[in-house]
Protein backbone atom coordinates (compact mmCIF):
# COMPACT_ATOMS: atom_id res chain seq x y z
CA UNK A 1 0.00 0.00 0.00
CA UNK A 2 2.47 2.67 1.18
CA UNK A 3 4.65 1.30 -2.81
CA UNK A 4 1.48 2.63 -4.71
CA UNK A 5 1.18 6.16 -2.27
CA UNK A 6 4.68 6.83 -3.55
CA UNK A 7 4.25 6.07 -7.37
CA UNK A 8 1.34 7.36 -7.64
CA UNK A 9 3.23 11.08 -6.04
CA UNK A 10 6.35 10.15 -8.39
CA UNK A 11 3.66 10.40 -11.38
CA UNK A 12 2.46 13.22 -10.54
CA UNK A 13 5.50 15.09 -9.95
CA UNK A 14 6.80 14.37 -13.54
CA UNK A 15 3.61 15.16 -15.64
CA UNK A 16 3.03 18.67 -13.21
CA UNK A 17 5.99 20.49 -15.04
CA UNK A 18 4.02 20.21 -18.25
CA UNK A 19 1.41 22.46 -17.11
CA UNK A 20 3.58 25.82 -17.51
CA UNK A 21 3.51 28.36 -21.02
CA UNK A 22 6.58 28.46 -21.71
CA UNK A 23 7.12 28.94 -25.44
CA UNK A 24 7.62 32.91 -26.43
CA UNK A 25 3.80 34.18 -27.76
CA UNK A 26 3.24 35.16 -30.71
CA UNK A 27 1.23 38.90 -30.09
CA UNK A 28 2.20 41.92 -31.83
CA UNK A 29 3.97 44.25 -30.35
CA UNK A 30 1.60 47.82 -31.08
CA UNK A 31 2.98 50.96 -29.51
CA UNK A 32 0.60 53.93 -28.16
CA UNK A 33 -2.04 52.42 -31.12
CA UNK A 34 -0.13 53.26 -34.05
CA UNK A 35 3.19 52.36 -34.24
CA UNK A 36 3.85 48.44 -34.51
CA UNK A 37 7.19 47.18 -33.64
CA UNK A 38 9.34 44.24 -35.17
CA UNK A 39 9.74 41.97 -32.24
CA UNK A 40 10.71 39.21 -34.41
CA UNK A 41 13.25 38.58 -37.20
CA UNK A 42 14.99 36.37 -39.29
CA UNK A 43 18.69 35.75 -37.21
CA UNK A 44 21.47 38.17 -38.78
CA UNK A 45 23.68 35.68 -41.04
CA UNK A 46 26.73 36.13 -38.24
CA UNK A 47 24.16 33.17 -36.34
CA UNK A 48 24.02 30.85 -39.07
CA UNK A 49 25.80 28.08 -37.09
CA UNK A 50 24.17 28.75 -33.96
CA UNK A 51 20.95 27.03 -34.86
CA UNK A 52 19.07 30.09 -33.92
CA UNK A 53 17.09 30.86 -37.31
CA UNK A 54 14.56 34.13 -35.38
CA UNK A 55 15.78 36.22 -32.94
CA UNK A 56 13.09 37.37 -30.20
CA UNK A 57 12.26 40.48 -28.12
CA UNK A 58 12.35 39.92 -24.44
CA UNK A 59 8.67 41.18 -24.76
CA UNK A 60 7.67 37.86 -26.20
CA UNK A 61 8.53 36.01 -22.99
CA UNK A 62 6.58 38.29 -20.91
CA UNK A 63 2.75 38.09 -19.43
CA UNK A 64 -0.08 39.71 -20.70
CA UNK A 65 -0.17 42.28 -18.28
CA UNK A 66 3.86 43.13 -18.25
CA UNK A 67 3.15 43.04 -22.17
CA UNK A 68 0.38 46.01 -21.72
CA UNK A 69 2.08 47.83 -19.47
CA UNK A 70 4.99 48.61 -22.46
CA UNK A 71 2.49 49.10 -25.24
CA UNK A 72 0.89 52.40 -23.92
CA UNK A 73 3.59 55.76 -22.83
CA UNK A 74 1.40 56.54 -20.40
CA UNK A 75 0.99 53.23 -18.82
CA UNK A 76 4.96 52.71 -19.08
CA UNK A 77 6.76 53.95 -16.25
CA UNK A 78 9.90 54.08 -17.89
CA UNK A 79 8.55 56.99 -19.54
CA UNK A 80 8.83 59.23 -16.34
CA UNK A 81 12.80 58.84 -16.96
CA UNK A 82 12.38 59.73 -20.16
CA UNK A 83 10.68 63.10 -18.78
CA UNK A 84 13.17 63.63 -16.38
CA UNK A 85 15.67 63.26 -18.61
CA UNK A 86 14.27 66.35 -20.95
CA UNK A 87 14.29 68.14 -18.55
CA UNK A 88 18.11 67.64 -18.10
CA UNK A 89 18.79 68.04 -21.62
CA UNK A 90 17.65 71.46 -21.72
CA UNK A 91 19.33 72.19 -18.21
CA UNK A 92 22.98 74.51 -18.35
CA UNK A 93 25.71 72.44 -16.35
CA UNK A 94 29.46 72.25 -16.50
CA UNK A 95 32.19 75.31 -16.51
CA UNK A 96 31.22 75.62 -20.35
CA UNK A 97 28.28 77.18 -19.21
CA UNK A 98 25.62 74.69 -22.24
CA UNK A 99 23.04 72.09 -21.88
CA UNK A 100 22.81 69.37 -24.24
CA UNK A 101 20.20 71.62 -26.02
CA UNK A 102 22.76 74.23 -26.68
CA UNK A 103 24.59 71.76 -29.10
CA UNK A 104 21.93 69.50 -30.29
CA UNK A 105 19.23 71.30 -30.40
CA UNK A 106 16.13 69.19 -29.85
CA UNK A 107 16.41 65.46 -28.90
CA UNK A 108 13.57 64.33 -31.25
CA UNK A 109 16.18 65.63 -34.22
CA UNK A 110 19.85 64.76 -33.05
CA UNK A 111 19.14 61.94 -31.69
CA UNK A 112 16.96 60.10 -34.56
CA UNK A 113 18.50 57.04 -35.27
CA UNK A 114 21.40 57.29 -32.64
CA UNK A 115 20.74 54.40 -30.36
CA UNK A 116 19.71 52.09 -32.88
CA UNK A 117 23.33 51.95 -34.14
CA UNK A 118 25.11 51.60 -30.81
CA UNK A 119 27.66 50.85 -29.51
CA UNK A 120 29.71 52.40 -32.51
CA UNK A 121 33.86 53.01 -33.73
CA UNK A 122 34.40 56.50 -32.83
CA UNK A 123 37.15 57.60 -35.76
CA UNK A 124 38.22 60.81 -34.29
CA UNK A 125 38.86 59.21 -30.53
CA UNK A 126 39.97 55.48 -32.25
CA UNK A 127 37.79 53.82 -30.01
CA UNK A 128 34.59 51.60 -29.65
CA UNK A 129 32.41 53.70 -27.62
CA UNK A 130 28.63 52.55 -25.75
CA UNK A 131 25.88 55.49 -25.60
CA UNK A 132 27.06 55.87 -22.28
CA UNK A 133 30.70 56.93 -23.15
CA UNK A 134 29.56 58.70 -25.74
CA UNK A 135 27.25 60.67 -23.31
CA UNK A 136 29.94 61.32 -20.69
CA UNK A 137 32.45 62.35 -23.26
CA UNK A 138 29.94 65.20 -24.48
CA UNK A 139 29.43 65.62 -20.60
CA UNK A 140 33.23 66.28 -19.53
CA UNK A 141 34.88 67.28 -22.98
CA UNK A 142 31.95 69.65 -24.37
CA UNK A 143 29.93 70.93 -21.33
CA UNK A 144 32.93 70.47 -18.72
CA UNK A 145 30.39 69.14 -16.15
CA UNK A 146 30.72 65.96 -14.09
CA UNK A 147 30.12 62.43 -15.99
CA UNK A 148 27.43 60.68 -14.74
CA UNK A 149 27.70 57.53 -13.09
CA UNK A 150 27.56 54.27 -15.99
CA UNK A 151 24.67 52.57 -14.62
CA UNK A 152 23.06 55.65 -12.34
CA UNK A 153 19.76 56.75 -12.49
CA UNK A 154 20.15 59.98 -14.48
CA UNK A 155 22.37 58.09 -17.21
CA UNK A 156 19.29 55.01 -17.43
CA UNK A 157 17.42 57.94 -17.64
CA UNK A 158 19.51 59.79 -20.83
CA UNK A 159 19.97 56.52 -22.21
CA UNK A 160 15.99 56.01 -22.50
CA UNK A 161 15.06 59.54 -23.52
CA UNK A 162 17.81 58.84 -26.76
CA UNK A 163 16.29 55.33 -27.01
CA UNK A 164 12.99 56.54 -27.38
CA UNK A 165 14.49 58.99 -30.36
CA UNK A 166 15.29 55.63 -32.50
CA UNK A 167 12.06 53.24 -31.22
CA UNK A 168 10.87 51.38 -33.88
CA UNK A 169 13.79 51.39 -35.98
CA UNK A 170 15.90 48.30 -36.64
CA UNK A 171 18.97 47.84 -34.53
CA UNK A 172 21.56 47.64 -36.80
CA UNK A 173 25.70 47.77 -34.96
CA UNK A 174 28.29 47.02 -37.45
CA UNK A 175 30.02 43.99 -36.50
CA UNK A 176 33.10 44.14 -39.20
CA UNK A 177 36.00 46.95 -39.91
CA UNK A 178 37.79 48.12 -36.58
CA UNK A 179 35.39 46.73 -34.31
CA UNK A 180 36.05 43.22 -35.26
CA UNK A 181 38.60 41.95 -33.02
CA UNK A 182 36.38 43.47 -30.54
CA UNK A 183 33.54 41.85 -31.49
CA UNK A 184 34.96 38.49 -31.80
CA UNK A 185 36.37 38.73 -28.17
CA UNK A 186 32.51 39.50 -26.89
CA UNK A 187 31.34 36.16 -28.97
CA UNK A 188 34.38 34.52 -26.92
CA UNK A 189 32.98 35.21 -23.49
CA UNK A 190 29.53 34.95 -24.57
CA UNK A 191 30.11 31.34 -25.29
CA UNK A 192 32.71 30.93 -22.44
CA UNK A 193 31.51 28.69 -19.41
CA UNK A 194 32.42 30.43 -16.08
CA UNK A 195 32.14 30.21 -12.60
CA UNK A 196 31.14 27.75 -9.86
CA UNK A 197 28.04 26.73 -12.15
CA UNK A 198 29.99 26.59 -15.40
CA UNK A 199 27.58 28.29 -17.32
CA UNK A 200 27.83 30.91 -20.30
CA UNK A 201 25.21 33.47 -21.64
CA UNK A 202 24.40 30.52 -24.34
CA UNK A 203 23.93 28.03 -21.64
CA UNK A 204 20.46 29.77 -20.90
CA UNK A 205 19.76 32.58 -23.52
CA UNK A 206 20.82 30.11 -26.50
CA UNK A 207 20.26 26.27 -25.28
CA UNK A 208 17.27 26.80 -22.94
CA UNK A 209 14.99 30.48 -24.27
CA UNK A 210 11.43 29.46 -23.80
CA UNK A 211 11.96 27.44 -20.52
CA UNK A 212 11.88 28.31 -17.18
CA UNK A 213 14.55 28.29 -14.76
CA UNK A 214 12.92 28.17 -11.84
CA UNK A 215 9.76 31.12 -12.45
CA UNK A 216 11.85 32.93 -14.55
CA UNK A 217 10.45 32.45 -18.53
CA UNK A 218 13.81 32.42 -19.98
CA UNK A 219 14.62 34.99 -22.74
CA UNK A 220 17.06 35.41 -25.58
CA UNK A 221 19.00 37.71 -23.76
CA UNK A 222 18.65 40.66 -26.01
CA UNK A 223 18.85 44.13 -25.27
CA UNK A 224 17.10 45.87 -28.18
CA UNK A 225 14.65 47.19 -25.41
CA UNK A 226 17.58 48.10 -23.01
CA UNK A 227 17.33 50.42 -20.79
CA UNK A 228 14.42 48.45 -19.30
CA UNK A 229 11.91 49.57 -16.37
CA UNK A 230 12.57 45.94 -14.29
CA UNK A 231 8.96 45.04 -12.72
CA UNK A 232 11.40 44.17 -9.93
CA UNK A 233 12.88 46.94 -8.92
CA UNK A 234 10.97 49.47 -10.18
CA UNK A 235 13.06 51.15 -11.70
CA UNK A 236 15.60 51.41 -15.10
CA UNK A 237 17.62 49.53 -15.46
CA UNK A 238 20.87 49.64 -17.94
CA UNK A 239 22.75 47.23 -20.35
CA UNK A 240 25.95 46.98 -17.82
CA UNK A 241 24.08 46.96 -14.61
CA UNK A 242 22.24 43.84 -16.04
CA UNK A 243 25.43 41.99 -17.65
CA UNK A 244 26.85 42.44 -14.13
CA UNK A 245 23.83 41.19 -12.37
CA UNK A 246 23.74 38.21 -14.73
CA UNK A 247 27.23 36.84 -14.66
CA UNK A 248 27.16 37.59 -10.89
CA UNK A 249 24.05 35.26 -11.10
CA UNK A 250 25.68 32.26 -12.42
CA UNK A 251 28.24 32.30 -9.85
CA UNK A 252 31.06 33.79 -11.71
CA UNK A 253 32.97 36.53 -10.67
CA UNK A 254 31.80 39.77 -12.30
CA UNK A 255 32.94 42.62 -14.31
CA UNK A 256 32.15 46.25 -14.07
CA UNK A 257 30.39 48.41 -15.59
CA UNK A 258 32.12 50.53 -18.54
CA UNK A 259 35.12 47.63 -18.31
CA UNK A 260 36.41 46.90 -21.31
CA UNK A 261 34.98 42.77 -21.35
CA UNK A 262 31.14 43.96 -20.91
CA UNK A 263 31.81 46.66 -23.98
CA UNK A 264 32.89 43.79 -26.23
CA UNK A 265 30.11 41.89 -24.60
CA UNK A 266 27.48 44.75 -25.64
CA UNK A 267 28.90 45.06 -29.15
CA UNK A 268 27.97 41.20 -29.34
CA UNK A 269 25.04 41.11 -27.77
CA UNK A 270 23.66 44.09 -29.41
CA UNK A 271 24.54 42.26 -33.00
CA UNK A 272 22.56 39.37 -32.03
CA UNK A 273 19.22 41.62 -32.19
CA UNK A 274 20.64 43.28 -35.28
CA UNK A 275 17.29 43.41 -37.20
CA UNK A 276 14.60 44.26 -34.24
CA UNK A 277 13.10 47.23 -33.44
CA UNK A 278 14.46 49.43 -30.86
CA UNK A 279 12.18 49.42 -27.71
CA UNK A 280 14.00 51.25 -25.20
CA UNK A 281 12.26 52.15 -22.68
CA UNK A 282 10.76 48.57 -22.24
CA UNK A 283 9.09 46.64 -19.46
CA UNK A 284 10.23 43.79 -18.34
CA UNK A 285 9.75 41.43 -15.11
CA UNK B 1 9.21 18.06 24.35
CA UNK B 2 7.06 14.74 24.57
CA UNK B 3 3.45 14.71 23.62
CA UNK B 4 0.51 12.23 24.73
CA UNK B 5 -1.11 10.40 22.56
CA UNK B 6 -4.15 12.02 23.56
CA UNK B 7 -2.18 15.62 23.01
CA UNK B 8 -1.01 14.55 19.55
CA UNK B 9 -4.55 13.87 18.09
CA UNK B 10 -5.39 17.15 19.19
CA UNK B 11 -2.91 19.19 17.61
CA UNK B 12 -3.57 17.51 14.61
CA UNK B 13 -7.77 17.83 14.61
CA UNK B 14 -6.53 20.97 15.29
CA UNK B 15 -4.53 21.61 12.04
CA UNK B 16 -7.20 19.85 9.39
CA UNK B 17 -9.28 22.00 11.15
CA UNK B 18 -7.45 24.99 10.44
CA UNK B 19 -7.25 24.26 6.84
CA UNK B 20 -10.80 23.29 5.95
CA UNK B 21 -12.09 26.56 7.49
CA UNK B 22 -13.02 28.73 4.37
CA UNK B 23 -11.96 32.41 3.78
CA UNK B 24 -8.81 31.26 6.10
CA UNK B 25 -7.71 35.47 5.90
CA UNK B 26 -4.62 36.18 8.99
CA UNK B 27 -5.68 37.85 12.10
CA UNK B 28 -4.39 41.61 11.08
CA UNK B 29 -6.36 40.99 7.89
CA UNK B 30 -9.86 39.88 10.07
CA UNK B 31 -9.28 43.33 12.45
CA UNK B 32 -8.99 45.17 8.98
CA UNK B 33 -12.30 44.09 7.69
CA UNK B 34 -13.84 43.90 11.23
CA UNK B 35 -12.79 48.03 11.32
CA UNK B 36 -14.42 48.80 8.13
CA UNK B 37 -17.41 46.54 8.53
CA UNK B 38 -18.06 47.93 11.97
CA UNK B 39 -18.29 43.94 12.50
CA UNK B 40 -21.24 43.16 9.96
CA UNK B 41 -22.02 40.30 8.33
CA UNK B 42 -20.21 40.19 4.73
CA UNK B 43 -21.62 38.61 1.99
CA UNK B 44 -20.07 36.37 -1.24
CA UNK B 45 -20.44 38.04 -4.61
CA UNK B 46 -21.13 41.35 -6.53
CA UNK B 47 -17.49 42.38 -6.35
CA UNK B 48 -15.19 41.41 -9.11
CA UNK B 49 -11.54 41.58 -8.61
CA UNK B 50 -9.11 41.21 -11.64
CA UNK B 51 -5.79 39.55 -10.29
CA UNK B 52 -3.17 37.18 -12.37
CA UNK B 53 -3.56 33.84 -11.54
CA UNK B 54 1.15 33.87 -10.93
CA UNK B 55 2.17 37.60 -10.73
CA UNK B 56 5.02 38.31 -12.91
CA UNK B 57 6.99 39.96 -10.25
CA UNK B 58 5.49 40.41 -6.85
CA UNK B 59 7.03 43.93 -6.88
CA UNK B 60 4.26 45.21 -9.14
CA UNK B 61 1.16 43.37 -9.34
CA UNK B 62 -2.10 44.70 -11.87
CA UNK B 63 -5.35 44.20 -9.51
CA UNK B 64 -8.59 45.76 -10.34
CA UNK B 65 -11.99 45.65 -8.67
CA UNK B 66 -15.48 47.02 -8.88
CA UNK B 67 -18.43 46.26 -7.58
CA UNK B 68 -21.87 47.73 -8.79
CA UNK B 69 -23.27 49.98 -6.86
CA UNK B 70 -20.44 50.35 -3.80
CA UNK B 71 -19.99 53.75 -2.41
CA UNK B 72 -16.10 52.26 -1.04
CA UNK B 73 -14.00 49.47 -1.48
CA UNK B 74 -11.09 48.32 0.80
CA UNK B 75 -8.54 46.05 -0.83
CA UNK B 76 -6.25 43.45 1.31
CA UNK B 77 -3.31 41.84 1.24
CA UNK B 78 -3.48 38.97 3.29
CA UNK B 79 -0.67 37.75 3.28
CA UNK B 80 1.57 40.85 3.76
CA UNK B 81 3.36 41.88 6.97
CA UNK B 82 0.34 44.47 6.94
CA UNK B 83 -2.65 43.59 5.35
CA UNK B 84 -3.89 47.05 3.93
CA UNK B 85 -3.48 48.06 0.96
CA UNK B 86 -6.23 50.65 -0.18
CA UNK B 87 -8.92 52.09 0.08
CA UNK B 88 -11.13 53.62 -2.51
CA UNK B 89 -14.19 56.18 -1.46
CA UNK B 90 -16.10 56.58 -4.44
CA UNK B 91 -17.50 60.60 -4.77
CA UNK B 92 -20.72 61.99 -6.18
CA UNK B 93 -18.80 61.82 -9.24
CA UNK B 94 -17.53 58.75 -9.87
CA UNK B 95 -18.28 57.12 -13.10
CA UNK B 96 -18.53 53.54 -11.73
CA UNK B 97 -17.35 51.93 -8.64
CA UNK B 98 -13.87 50.54 -9.89
CA UNK B 99 -10.73 51.64 -10.21
CA UNK B 100 -7.27 49.74 -11.01
CA UNK B 101 -3.81 49.56 -9.37
CA UNK B 102 -0.60 48.19 -9.21
CA UNK B 103 0.53 46.72 -5.90
CA UNK B 104 2.97 44.67 -3.69
CA UNK B 105 2.66 41.40 -2.51
CA UNK B 106 5.32 39.75 -0.21
CA UNK B 107 4.58 36.06 -1.38
CA UNK B 108 1.97 33.86 -2.82
CA UNK B 109 -1.49 34.74 -0.91
CA UNK B 110 -4.96 35.96 -1.00
CA UNK B 111 -5.69 39.46 -2.59
CA UNK B 112 -9.28 40.46 -0.21
CA UNK B 113 -11.53 43.07 -1.84
CA UNK B 114 -14.89 44.58 0.54
CA UNK B 115 -17.20 46.30 -0.58
CA UNK B 116 -19.53 49.03 1.56
CA UNK B 117 -22.45 49.17 -0.62
CA UNK B 118 -25.34 52.35 -0.82
CA UNK B 119 -27.28 50.28 1.38
CA UNK B 120 -25.00 49.76 4.05
CA UNK B 121 -24.17 46.48 3.41
CA UNK B 122 -20.97 44.28 2.73
CA UNK B 123 -19.81 42.22 0.03
CA UNK B 124 -16.33 40.75 -0.76
CA UNK B 125 -14.33 38.56 -3.19
CA UNK B 126 -10.66 36.98 -2.72
CA UNK B 127 -8.20 35.68 -5.05
CA UNK B 128 -4.69 34.25 -4.68
CA UNK B 129 -2.20 35.06 -6.55
CA UNK B 130 1.25 32.78 -7.21
CA UNK B 131 4.41 34.56 -6.58
CA UNK B 132 7.45 32.66 -7.69
CA UNK B 133 10.85 33.73 -7.13
CA UNK B 134 12.70 34.22 -10.04
CA UNK B 135 15.36 31.75 -11.15
CA UNK B 136 17.69 34.76 -12.52
CA UNK B 137 16.67 37.82 -10.54
CA UNK B 138 20.19 39.84 -11.17
CA UNK C 1 9.22 67.71 -0.59
CA UNK C 2 10.61 64.50 -1.62
CA UNK C 3 12.63 64.98 -4.74
CA UNK C 4 11.54 64.43 -8.45
CA UNK C 5 8.16 63.52 -7.98
CA UNK C 6 6.30 64.20 -11.07
CA UNK C 7 2.78 63.74 -11.28
CA UNK C 8 1.01 62.73 -14.75
CA UNK C 9 -2.46 62.26 -15.92
CA UNK C 10 -4.19 60.96 -18.69
CA UNK C 11 -7.41 62.39 -19.28
CA UNK C 12 -9.53 63.29 -22.59
CA UNK C 13 -9.71 67.00 -23.32
CA UNK C 14 -13.45 67.01 -23.99
CA UNK C 15 -16.63 65.37 -23.28
CA UNK C 16 -20.40 65.15 -23.84
CA UNK C 17 -22.41 66.06 -20.59
CA UNK C 18 -22.56 63.70 -18.89
CA UNK C 19 -20.45 61.03 -20.02
CA UNK C 20 -18.42 59.15 -17.94
CA UNK C 21 -14.35 59.07 -18.87
CA UNK C 22 -11.64 57.23 -18.08
CA UNK C 23 -8.81 58.48 -16.11
CA UNK C 24 -5.32 57.48 -15.54
CA UNK C 25 -3.00 58.46 -13.40
CA UNK C 26 1.01 58.05 -12.49
CA UNK C 27 3.25 59.56 -9.81
CA UNK C 28 7.05 59.18 -9.74
CA UNK C 29 7.48 58.27 -5.82
CA UNK C 30 9.45 55.56 -4.40
CA UNK C 31 6.93 54.70 -1.50
CA UNK C 32 9.39 53.36 0.89
CA UNK C 33 7.60 50.98 2.87
CA UNK C 34 9.39 51.04 6.43
CA UNK C 35 10.00 47.02 5.76
CA UNK C 36 13.04 47.42 3.86
CA UNK C 37 16.76 47.68 5.88
CA UNK C 38 19.91 49.83 4.71
CA UNK C 39 23.58 47.67 4.61
CA UNK C 40 23.91 48.13 8.25
CA UNK C 41 20.51 46.37 9.00
CA UNK C 42 18.84 49.15 10.02
CA UNK C 43 15.25 50.10 9.26
CA UNK C 44 14.59 52.62 6.45
CA UNK C 45 12.05 54.61 8.03
CA UNK C 46 8.30 54.63 5.99
CA UNK C 47 7.47 57.35 3.46
CA UNK C 48 4.96 56.74 1.04
CA UNK C 49 2.18 58.75 -0.51
CA UNK C 50 -0.70 58.32 1.60
CA UNK C 51 -4.01 59.31 -0.58
CA UNK C 52 -5.06 60.07 -3.63
CA UNK C 53 -8.07 62.62 -4.38
CA UNK C 54 -9.66 63.54 -7.47
CA UNK C 55 -12.59 66.03 -7.95
CA UNK C 56 -14.08 67.72 -10.80
CA UNK C 57 -15.25 71.48 -10.13
CA UNK C 58 -15.05 71.03 -6.47
CA UNK C 59 -17.13 67.58 -6.37
CA UNK C 60 -15.62 64.71 -5.58
CA UNK C 61 -14.89 61.86 -8.02
CA UNK C 62 -12.88 59.68 -5.91
CA UNK C 63 -10.70 59.33 -2.48
CA UNK C 64 -7.39 56.58 -2.05
CA UNK C 65 -6.26 55.59 1.24
CA UNK C 66 -3.25 54.39 -0.01
CA UNK C 67 -0.53 51.78 2.66
CA UNK C 68 2.88 50.40 1.64
CA UNK C 69 1.60 47.89 -0.49
CA UNK C 70 1.26 50.42 -3.78
CA UNK C 71 3.65 49.67 -5.83
CA UNK C 72 6.75 52.07 -6.58
CA UNK C 73 5.28 54.87 -8.60
CA UNK C 74 2.02 54.56 -7.92
CA UNK C 75 -0.85 54.00 -10.61
CA UNK C 76 -4.44 54.56 -10.60
CA UNK C 77 -7.02 54.15 -13.23
CA UNK C 78 -10.59 55.01 -12.74
CA UNK C 79 -13.95 57.07 -14.52
CA UNK C 80 -15.53 59.99 -13.65
CA UNK C 81 -18.34 61.75 -15.19
CA UNK C 82 -18.47 64.86 -16.79
CA UNK C 83 -22.19 66.31 -16.15
CA UNK C 84 -20.24 70.12 -17.53
CA UNK C 85 -16.49 71.53 -18.69
CA UNK C 86 -14.67 72.28 -15.85
CA UNK C 87 -11.40 71.44 -13.62
CA UNK C 88 -10.38 67.87 -12.99
CA UNK C 89 -8.08 68.28 -9.83
CA UNK C 90 -5.90 65.66 -8.55
CA UNK C 91 -4.10 65.55 -5.56
CA UNK C 92 -1.77 63.70 -3.88
CA UNK C 93 -0.71 63.64 0.16
CA UNK C 94 2.77 62.56 0.76
CA UNK C 95 3.96 61.76 4.50
CA UNK C 96 6.23 63.96 4.85
CA UNK C 97 3.73 66.74 4.12
CA UNK C 98 3.87 67.88 0.66
CA UNK C 99 1.43 67.89 -1.74
CA UNK C 100 1.37 67.80 -5.06
CA UNK C 101 -1.07 68.91 -7.24
CA UNK C 102 -2.37 68.42 -11.15
CA UNK C 103 -5.27 69.76 -12.90
CA UNK C 104 -6.85 68.89 -16.40
CA UNK C 105 -9.69 71.30 -17.97
CA UNK C 106 -11.92 69.29 -19.72
CA UNK C 107 -14.91 70.54 -22.33
CA UNK C 108 -18.22 70.07 -22.94
CA UNK C 109 -20.30 70.51 -26.25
Amino acid sequence: MKFKALTAVAALMVTIPAITLADPDDDTLVLNGETEMVTKVAAPAHMAETGVDTVMSGWHFRNDDTQAMQSDDFDNPGMLAVEAAIEAWNTVEGEAGKSCASCHGAAEDSMKGIRAVYPKWNETAGELRTLAMQVNDCRTNQMKAEPYKYTSGPMAAMEALISVQSRGMPVNVAIDGPVQAIWEKGKEMYYARTGILELSCASCHEENYGNMIRADHLSQGQINGFPTYRLKNAKLNTVHARFKGCVRDTRAETYKPGSEEFIALELYVASRGNGLSVEGPSVRN
Amino acid sequence: MDFTRRETLALGAGAVALTVLPFRVNAAAEDAIAAFTGGAAVADGGVNLTAPEIAENGNTVPISVSAEGATAIMLLAAGNPTPGVATYNFGELAGSASASTRIRLAGTQDVVAIAKMADGSFAQARSTVKVTIGGCGG
Amino acid sequence: MADGVKPRVKAPKSASAGEVVVLKTLISHNMESGQRKDKSGNPIPRSIINRFTCEFNGTPVIDVTMEPAISTNPYFEFEAKIPEGGNLKFTWYDDDGSVYEETKSIKVG
